[in-house]
């Protein structure tokens, strides 16, 4: 990836509550209507992504509507929703994502993620994943995803009046996927093209856990970040050089997060919930801007998972990001950017594009060659 | 409420508009100068505010899941590649307000479980003003795209469409109060396994409006038993009066009071100040909707093989179809039509009406009889007629333009319409299932 400069990014996950269940509420329509007013106040705070948790808890809409819902309410904000990459169908999550990223301008990006529950298997009534087979069908759903991303090059919509031609079909390439003959579950193949043009990012920007990415897994080169946790605060920095080392610096880095900040009188500590497995800082905004910038040293971006949406994004509008900024740790957001211009990452071309005048006999109706696009 | 005979048709003396954004074929002119972007955001949001300020009950999205191919290429002359149906309505949702957001979902390449889900996810996010238009898909070379794949019989759709749609009712139904909790949904059949416990409480409007649009004796059953609307295939008047009757008979037949399911077929309109105006304006739409190309094509679907040599102002090709029978992945409508027998049919047709190639395929692709043609002020006579008798609860319009398509109807008509007291001058509610005055949900 190209190196990003030495200011980093923020990202804060906008669950329509924070984990001690304060902030906005599930469910009604005033919680509803607080999304678009939460979106708002993450995006004129400065931080550079909301992200979209698919939360099995009750009264949690569905992540991916969430996130085209802030579309167009925002301009400069990327939106990431969490969609899970076992249980449904890849066809489907590849043309929601290429919509999410046409109804936002470009600003958005793919948490995939692996449902390893038995609740999420009974649901629709498949055999229960679990293990190593999770990472596997993860990186089964990306490789469909991009595939499709790319089945329409850039400049498929010709609109040629002379020659009454809509679409040129040389630009248009089957995706032929195939699950590998090593898949755990039963194996699946996908054709295409895509029912919906490229998206406007060419390919949307993808992120997933640390630790379904690496041999064996999902390949390094399937995400565009990854996110990286680790039990404290203290073992954080540490654990990012390791999975920097360990994934030779081909995606970004994002450190996860929780917050809980001293507010309104109130010691941090005593709003702390239950633990969610992530490094947890709790304390003074002043405390958290300096952690922040020791972090953003370490890794390009930061994750937020704030304990009250309300009451931490106040805090962090306030006192936090403008600090961060002032010392140089933060860059300023982009204005009607990209999301893959947040992760620092140019617009590729598509797989299946060739130099135009070779175009015609490697398309589509050359059915052989669906498999072999790759440049 | 005035107490009325449950088993009586009563005529509501109103229409409704719903506007259908199609994304896909022949219908939507991309030759003009004026033809704007399929996928960017700003076309959607300028055809849905359009229809906002004309009151329109409903904005209609389609759904295919697999590019319409041609002689195994995929097909190059129409308009094609439109975004995911929810996902657009869930951006919508946050610039409109009142309108109800209509998705096509396949009940074949989904899960009950998920799609029941993301459709509560929509209904509230909206405020309660979301529907699902049913849909089925059996064949194999739309499965292809999915892990399932081709798995479903031709002859099980409605049975296995009619499990989906109960699941995903009990799924809406499961939540007691507005505060959970939820009741666990198992559900065991022969098409699917479902055990869940749902995760969204109901909407403003109970759950999604479901629009449906089967028309063999089978599928129209299934919308009387578990439609709110259907979208029907017949907007001309003697037509959609039967189709009426026929409707409210099946109703009926199904448990259900004479006036609780809605009908709004498909149209377009074409429309001037004068008549005159209108006919030389419906001239220049069929030309561009049916060019020289696309006439050629349409034959080859049916040929099998390339006409290119044919000339499309003359008549239709004298050699006979290569196939003997049309194939589905030739797009839609053509299965199983024996191709000789048609193809004789219709050079006789031809010849008879004296039509050339183009001719003769616009007579056949065009809506025509789902287009009305005037002046604002005789089509706005005529539409009161069909709210006098309650042939129709209203018309869900495929603009041939994108995204000014609307702006002489919502300018002119409904003006018109309201007038004459048979369209809507504000918005009932702010749900769907008001703005439409179903029934509501007994709880």
């Amino acid at each position: 990836m190209t190196h990003l400069s030495k200011a980093g990014f923020l990202a804060i996950e906008l669950d329509s509550a924070g984990w001690d269940g304060a902030g906005f509420g599930p469910g009604s329509d005033a919680g509803f209507s607080s999304l678009a007013e939460a979106v708002l106040a993450a995006e004129s705070a400065g931080f550079h992504v909301a992200t979209f948790a698919d939360s099995p808890a009750p009264g949690r809409a569905n992540a991916l509507q969430r996130a085209a819902f802030a579309g167009p309410v925002t301009r400069n904000i990327a939106l990431v929703p969490e969609v899970d990459t076992v249980y449904t169908e890849p066809f489907h999550i590849s043309t929601q994502l290429a919509s999410l990223d046409y109804v936002s301008g470009g600003r958005a990006g793919w948490i995939a993620t692996a449902a390893g529950t038995p609740e999420a298997a009974a649901a629709v009534g498949r055999t229960l994943v679990e293990g190593g087979a999770l990472a596997q069908e993860a990186a089964a759903s990306i490789e469909v995803g991009r595939r499709l991303w790319d089945s329409w090059e850039d400049d498929a919509v010709i609109r040629d009046v002379a020659t009454g031609r809509y679409l040129d079909v040389d630009k248009l390439h089957y995706a032929d996927f195939e699950t590998p003959a090593d898949f755990p579950g039963p194996g699946y193949s996908v054709k295409g093209p895509s029912i919906i043009p490229r998206p406007l990012q060419g390919q949307v920007p993808v992120l997933a856990a640390a630790s379904l990415v690496g041999d064996g897994q999902v390949p390094r080169d399937a995400v565009d970040a990854v996110l990286v946790s680790a039990p404290t605060p203290e073992l954080l920095p540490d654990e990012i050089r390791d999975v920097r080392t360990r994934l030779g610096g081909s995606a970004a880095i994002v450190a996860e997060l929780d917050v809980v900040l001293d507010s309104r009188g109130q010691a941090a500590g005593s709003r702390a919930g239950a633990e969610s497995g992530r490094a947890r800082f709790a304390g003074s905004a002043a405390g958290l801007t300096n952690y922040l910038e020791l972090l953003l040293a370490e890794a390009d971006g930061v994750r937020l998972h704030p304990a009250s949406l309300a009451v931490e994004l106040d805090e962090l509008s306030r006192l936090v990001l403008p600090e961060l900024r002032r010392r140089g740790a933060l860059r300023a957001p982009l204005q009607d950017g990209t999301f893959r211009e947040v992760l620092g990452l140019e617009r590729p071309e598509s797989r299946y594009a060739r130099p135009s005048t070779h175009a015609a006999a490697d398309a589509v109706g050359a059915r052989s060659a669906g498999n072999q696009g790759r440049p | 409420m005035t107490k009325h005979n449950r088993a009586k048709f009563q005529p509501s003396g109103k229409i409704q508009f719903g506007v259908f954004f199609q994304g896909v074929n022949s219908g939507t002119i991309w030759k003009a100068p004026e033809s704007g972007s399929q996928t960017d955001f700003e076309s959607f949001r300028r055809v849905v505010q359009t229809a906002e300020r004309g009151l329109f009950a409903a904005f209609f999205l389609g759904e295919g899941l697999r590019l319409r191919e041609h002689l195994g290429r995929p097909h190059a002359l129409d308009v094609a590649g439109r975004p995911d149906a929810q996902t657009m309505l869930a951006a919508l949702a946050s610039v409109t307000k009142n309108i109800g957001l209509v998705a096509t979902q396949n009940t074949t390449y989904n899960d009950p479980a998920d799609l029941a889900h993301r459709l509560s996810s929509l209904d509230l996010i909206s405020g309660g003003r979301a529907a699902w238009n049913v849909v089925t898909t059996d064949n194999a070379w739309t499965g292809a795209n999915f892990r399932r794949g081709g798995y479903l019989d031709h002859a099980d759709r409605y049975k296995h469409a009619e499990a989906f749609v109960e699941t995903a009712k009990r799924i809406w139904d499961s939540w007691e109060t507005p505060a959970g909790p939820a009741r666990r949904v198992i559900h065991s059949g022969q098409h699917y396994t479902v055990d869940v416990t749902p995760r969204l409480p109901r909407s403003a409007q109970y759950r999604p409006v479901l629009f449906q649009a089967g028309d063999s004796p089978e599928g129209r059953d299934f919308a009387a038993r578990q439609a709110d609307v259907i979208f029907s295939a017949h907007p001309k008047f003697d037509d959609a009066v039967e189709f009426r009757a026929d409707i409210v008979k099946r109703s009926l037949a199904a448990g259900r009071a004479a006036n609780d399911v809605k009908i709004m077929p498909a149209s377009e309109f074409i429309l001037a100040a004068t008549d005159v105006e209108a006919r030389e304006k419906k001239e220049w739409v069929r030309s561009l909707q049916i060019g020289p190309q696309q006439a050629i094509a349409y034959l080859e679907q049916f040929w099998g093989r390339e006409l290119s040599e044919y000339d499309p102002d003359g008549p239709l090709p004298d050699i006979d179809p290569v196939v003997e029978e049309t194939s589905e992945t030739r797009g839609s409508g053509f299965h199983g039509a024996k191709a000789r027998q048609l193809a004789d049919q219709w050079r006789a047709e031809a010849k008879d009406k004296g039509l050339s190639i183009r001719q003769f395929v616009t007579s056949r692709t065009a809506r025509v009889d789902a287009t009305f043609t005037g002046s604002y002020s005789a089509v706005a006579d005529h539409l009161a007629e069909y709210a006098r008798v309650g042939a129709v609860d209203g018309f869900n319009i495929s603009p041939w333009l994108i995204p000014t398509g609307l702006d002489d109807i919502v300018n002119h008509l409904v003006p018109e319409l309201q007038e004459r007291g048979v369209y809507p001058t504000k918005y009932a509610g702010s749900t769907l299932r008001g703005n439409l005055d179903l029934p509501s949900i007994a709880e």
